[in-house]
């Protein structure tokens, strides 16, 4: 069994690790996320989203030392007019938080770990881990949109850019997967 | 027509918060129950030997596509009144891109960073974290990327559009296109499945 874990988790029972059977059939679990998106499109008029809340938040940190920056900024100005509280994305992700906590804890999942391949160490994994949030960032920002607000969103609705935007993003994986996949396996 | 209810003015601001803690309550609850909350899991789409990823994504896609369609097609739902994400070609290939590079550096995306640190993985934290930070860096040098995404924005565009198809039949090649895609997971699984890490 231990040959599967990663170097941080202990208890040997696999779960979290790729390829677990442990969790629910992939194609139930789209159908359910994909009832979700269309319950959010019949009720709201949009679809599921991740990046705005980020960008909410830290649009509205930023304005607490630079109002007037926040306000013009071409990469902030519109996450700064909804500030948290009544930003919907962000209400949105609070209840992705809860609901990921509340499913990992009925299948007792939550465990504190630091996911990795058996030949990266800890400092290395968690640097990797906060780059790629950062480039992650840019894109999504460049893309109005990430593997939520454009992928699942735009694809079910049959965007153009969206679709640009899915294929990039396989390709972009892809294409680097081989470099770093020593962090991995 | 009612639908969507918010377009409608069937329920408030405030309620439409409320819409979002259930709806992200649901998002966050079949990321994790897919196992979405690991990184290994999430970046083996791209060693081929599991395709979750691919599988979930695209059932979820076909899933609420159709049931755009349906619910248009049957007078209930006003999609002129769904808020569309303006094309702009090069802004979204480069974007993405640089998504997936991300994806596969730090282990997830933003959405699934949520659901790893809400179980209590420490890398999906720092995603997140890096992530925030990213915004921030965007928003202090590369205020010109915005401004060159806009200026080159196609506004509102849709594959039927692009395609001068219908939309009922699109939506019927995307799920026949989603088939065939499931079977060459089904087959690359199979085919890769020495690549799993033992």
């Amino acid at each position: 069994m231990s040959a599967l874990t990663s170097p941080a988790i202990t208890r040997a029972d696999g779960r979290f690790l790729a390829g677990g059977d442990r969790h629910m059939n992939p194609y139930l679990a789209g159908f359910g996320l994909g009832l979700v998106l269309l319950a959010s499109f019949l009720i709201m008029g949009r679809g599921l989203g991740a990046t705005a809340a980020s960008g909410s938040v830290v649009a509205w940190l930023v304005g607490l030392v630079a109002p007037d920056w926040a306000a013009t900024n071409p990469g902030l100005k519109g996450y700064y007019a909804e500030p948290p509280w009544i930003n919907w994305t962000f209400y949105l992700i609070v209840g992705a938080f809860i609901g990921s906590l509340a499913s990992a804890l009925l299948a007792r999942r939550v465990r504190w770990r630091i996911e990795r391949g058996p030949q990266l160490g800890v400092p290395a994994r968690l640097a990797l881990a906060f780059a790629g949030g950062a480039v992650a960032a840019v894109g999504a920002k460049l893309a109005k949109g990430c593997t939520s607000g454009q992928a699942l969103t735009g694809g079910s609705q049959l965007n153009a850019g969206s679709w640009i935007f899915m294929l990039a993003v396989f390709a972009g994986a892809y294409a680097l997967a081989w470099f770093v996949r020593k962090e991995w396996r | 027509m009612i639908l969507p209810l918010y377009g409608y003015e069937l329920i408030s601001d405030a309620q439409g918060l409320l819409v979002a803690l259930v709806l992200g309550f649901g998002f966050g609850w079949f990321l994790e129950r897919a196992g979405f909350g690991s990184a290994r899991r999430l970046t083996a789409q791209f060693y081929l030997y599991d395709m979750s990823v691919l599988k979930v994504m695209f059932t979820a896609i076909v899933t609420a596509a159709v049931g755009l369609w349906a619910f248009s097609a049957a007078g209930w739902l006003d999609l002129s009144l769904a808020y569309l994400t303006p094309t702009s070609i090069g802004a979204q290939l480069f974007g993405g891109l640089l998504l997936g590079a991300g994806f596969i550096i730090g282990g997830y995306c933003p959405g699934t960073s949520v659901t790893a640190a809400a179980t209590g993985s420490g890398d999906g934290f720092l995603f997140l974290g890096g992530f925030v930070s990213g915004l921030l860096l965007y928003a202090v040098a590369f205020s010109g990327l915005e401004l060159w995404a806009n200026a080159n924005s196609l506004g509102a565009l849709t594959l039927p559009q692009v395609f001068g198809v219908p939309y009922g039949v699109l939506v019927l090649a995307l799920v026949a296109m989603a088939a065939l895609m499931f079977a060459g997971a089904e087959w690359a699984e199979r085919r890769f499945s020495d690549m799993r890490p033992r």
